[in-house]
């Protein structure tokens, strides 16, 4: 994958406690390297991108377009979903269907009709023909998309990139250590999530269709085969989260090792970067918030397959349909944590080193993701306030929750204050950190308004917490993890990134971004209901055709943009510019490795000296001074 | 290896393995604060428990009683496993380590012959929510006292081979924190489940 990793000769200076000749098998897929496996949550998080999009663009066809013209509907009688219009390139064109209806005659006039022909003459029932005959989606088939966008995006996305790949790559290298605390089980949890991944994608394929009670699997809904019609998918979805669960359980341990035990001499809890501040604390919350969730899977795995019923209310025994959303969301509500935490580390990494400042207040920085963590744990209801619960409860989770308003707003005027009379350079990981304070401040005063418990009422499950979670997980997250490829990409890769492609990919990604998402915010206000599939059916939709169609061709454009980054992504790991050490000239340990960096890191453990963020410091002669340069000597310009 | 990096691993208040477990134990109380949750959410919820629509079932309060002590015991005996082999007693090691082990398979066996007993009278998976959370949160606890004894096992193996001594017994001690999580974990169960 990496040829310059190939060609690096082994430096006899490298005091290496690994064996340093390792074979294909060894180098690349069952690697013991945190820097290997990071590359690879990376990669496998990018994959899996890929199919949440993809999934994404299927149901957005589906909410502009859920109807077809009027005399194609009217025949459309043995289609099971009459009132959509088949997808674009793969489904039938609408002469052949129209021919077909009231001929009966099959006469393909494209490829797909061809296809389509094929699937219906041919005897088998055929999983297309069950799902979208002609092209047109079911309901059915709708619900599962949108559920399993949902889960893809957050467990098999956003967790993967920000912690698998950037918590591997990263914490070693700026602790300054050689590897994690336990190598071997680094690796199993990323052949766990890689098996989970695999679990999942599997449920699409098996009779009934995959999961689709939606992201939070509400039960009754996910509990009992006969209200969603789904078998194995469902049985298939909890499994391989229950898995998911075991690879963080495993990843967490390691961090949170790692990140004690193993830090460089000098190292000091308060002279750890931000981002190590960040991970550190994610860690904490997935090793305790995952096993809350895979107690409920495994309730809810025994109501499906053993006939327990936990959460059905049946005449044998009351179950509690409502303990599946206390035990979920109080996995939930951190989980929410844990996917935008990373980001704000990766955030106070890049605005520093960008405005060339030190950091506006280190330890408020800390103290406030503490402080977010913290309340994390008392705010699952806010999820709930349409579930019913005594007012006297809706009270007290609207306070916490209005309460992480405080830590929040502290982090964002940090950065402010940060960048405030600072030589900003607007760099590309720079614009990246920008636009993830300014989309978290757009979604987190979203998370007021929703807070509020009157408000939610009127506004819960409409497509304004659509528009809140994008700008907070797309906006904030998935800002951070672009920003973050970018900026490591040269320790990653020994290359640099195509800047022109960065900066085309960061601002189609930031205006198409805005255009899909911010009119969400528009729609949920006017009552348009998350989780329906024909906007036109209900009369007080139906004024919102043309924004939903708008909303779709902005999100077709974002998902066809972020092909420029996969393709900068890959070209530069061959062709693009070599880098140096240290390119933008950051003071943190992972620049003092070399370039790439050798099997164990550093030639000799670095002794830190210093906090993260020492820039333009009055009387010195460069305006960066490394973390591992002794104190009396005077500062160099380095490399 | 440098001098520097020994320099940090001697330095270290606690070690990586034990720091590990003590990280696991963490996520396991999770776990168990789920299912116990679940099952306070029934207990609460219903006036009469076990439900009347069961009929006269009564859990084995006795003899759960006295294994309980059994595993009580089993945690002491874990504890001074440690104890002795700090103090170089090796044949006092093997012996207590032996006992632990013993004892935990004896508790196994002993809740194995209960639930036979308890679903030939009619309490199975299916009874409800009083069977249902009944068998997880029990099962999964004989899950984690298996997983406990397997440990055990090949600790007791190491520990016969001479693995162990005053300088090295990061193995034991590590096995005797997961031991003890499992034994205090049974002494709530037990109270909650049986006597509550």
């Amino acid at each position: 994958m990496q040829e310059n990793e190939n060609l690096t000769p082994e430096h006899d200076d490298v005091h290496d406690t690994h064996d340093h000749h390792e074979g294909f098998f060894r180098k690349y897929i069952f690697s013991l390297d945190h820097k290997m496996i990071g590359k690879q949550f990376l990669i496998y998080g990018l994959l899996m991108l890929f199919l949440g999009g993809g999934l994404a663009m299927l149901f957005r066809w589906q909410l502009a377009y859920p109807e077809i013209t009027e005399d194609v509907a009217a025949k459309l009688e043995n289609v099971e979903s009459r009132l959509a219009k088949p997808l674009p390139i793969i489904g039938a064109s609408d002469e052949f269907l129209k021919e077909y209806l009231e001929t009966g005659e099959l006469k393909p006039k494209t490829m797909a009709d061809r296809y389509w022909v094929n699937v219906i003459e041919s005897d088998d029932v055929e999983w297309a023909e069950e799902n979208i005959p002609f092209g047109i989606m079911t309901p059915a088939f709708y619900n599962m998309l949108f559920t399993m966008h949902a889960t893809i995006m957050v467990f098999f996305v956003v967790v993967p990139i920000l912690v698998g790949a950037f918590g591997n790559f990263l914490i070693p290298l700026m602790i300054g250590t050689r590897d994690m605390a336990f190598p071997v089980l680094n690796m199993l949890s990323f052949w766990l999530a890689v098996l989970a991944a695999g679990i999942m994608i599997a449920g699409f394929f098996v009779p009934g269709g995959h999961a689709s009670a939606g992201w939070t699997g509400y039960t009754p809904l996910s509990a009992d085969p006969e209200w969603t019609g789904v078998g194995w998918g469902m049985n298939l979805w909890a499994i391989s989260l229950l898995i998911q669960g075991f690879s963080s359980l495993v990843g967490s341990i390691n961090y949170i090792t790692t990140i004690i035990n193993m830090r460089a001499p000098g190292m000091t809890f308060f002279r750890l970067p931000l981002v190590i501040w960040a991970l550190f604390i994610v860690a904490i919350l997935l090793l305790l918030a995952f096993p809350v969730l895979s107690s409920a899977l495994a309730l809810l795995i025994f109501d499906r397959l053993a006939g327990t019923t936990f959460f059905t209310n049946t005449s044998t025994g009351g179950g509690d349909p409502l303990l599946w959303q206390h035990l979920f969301w109080f996995f939930g509500h951190p989980e929410v944590y844990i996917l935008i935490l990373p980001g704000m580390g990766i955030a106070s990494e890049l605005i520093p080193a960008f405005s060339r400042k030190p950091i506006f207040g280190y330890r408020s920085m800390v103290y406030a993701m503490i402080a977010i963590a913290f309340l994390g744990w008392v705010v699952w209801g806010h999820h709930m306030f349409q579930s019913g619960m005594r007012p006297g409860m809706g009270a007290f989770f609207m306070t916490t929750t209005m309460l992480i308003a405080v830590p929040s707003a502290i982090k964002t005027f940090n950065w402010l204050g940060t960048m405030h009379k600072g030589s900003i350079r607007f760099t590309t990981p720079m614009l990246h950190a920008i636009a993830f304070v300014s989309m978290f401040v757009v979604g987190g005063l979203s998370g007021i308004f929703m807070a509020n418990t009157p408000v939610d009422i009127a506004i819960h499950d409409t497509y304004f917490i659509v528009a809140h979670i994008h700008y907070v997980v797309f906006g904030g997250s998935l800002f951070a993890i672009f920003g973050g490829i970018i900026f490591w990409f040269p320790k990653m890769y020994g290359r640099y990134m195509n800047d022109t492609l960065s900066k085309i990919h960061f601002w189609l990604t930031f205006i198409s971004f805005n255009c899909t998402f911010f009119p969400m915010h528009i729609l949920g206000m006017g009552m348009h209901r998350r989780r329906i599939e024909n906007p036109l059916a209900t009369a007080y939709t139906q004024d919102f055709e043309g924004m939903n169609i708008f909303i779709t061709m902005s999100a077709f454009t974002l998902g066809a943009v972020q092909l420029i980054l996969v393709f900068n992504f890959f070209w530069s790991i061959y062709k693009g510019k070599v880098a140096e050490k240290n390119p933008w000239h950051v003071n943190t340990l992972e620049w003092e490795a070399p370039t790439p960096v050798p099997h164990g890191n550093f030639a000799q453990i670095p002794t830190v000296h210093r906090g993260p963020y020492e820039y333009s410091v009055p009387g010195e002669e460069a305006d960066w001074i490394p973390q591992a340069q002794p104190e009396p000597v005077p500062a160099s310009a380095g490399d | 290896m440098t001098h520097t990096e020994v320099d940090i691993i001697q330095n270290r208040p606690i070690s990586n393995a034990k720091l590990g477990v003590l990280v696991l134990l963490g996520a396991e109380t999770m776990l168990f604060v789920g299912l116990i949750g679940a099952f306070l959410v029934f207990r609460m919820g219903n006036v009469n428990w076990p439900p009347l629509s069961l009929g006269d079932i009564q859990l084995p309060q006795l003899v759960t009683g006295i294994n309980t002590f059994l595993l009580l015991f089993s945690g002491l005996s874990m504890f001074f496993s440690v104890r002795y082999i700090q103090q170089d007693k090796i044949q006092q090691h093997h012996l207590s380590l032996a006992i632990t082990w013993f004892l935990g398979v004896a508790f196994l066996v002993i809740q194995g012959s209960e639930w036979i007993q308890l679903i030939r009278q009619g309490l199975t998976l299916q009874s409800g929510i009083y069977g249902g959370i009944f068998y997880v949160l029990i099962g999964c606890h004989a899950l984690h006292v298996l997983g406990a004894v397997m440990w055990l096992s090949i600790v007791l193996a190491k520990s016969l081979l001479g693995r162990f001594s005053s300088q090295e017994y990061t193995g034991v001690e590590t096995c005797m924190l997961y031991w003890s999580f499992v034994v205090a974990l049974w002494l709530i169960l037990y109270i909650l489940v049986y006597l509550y």
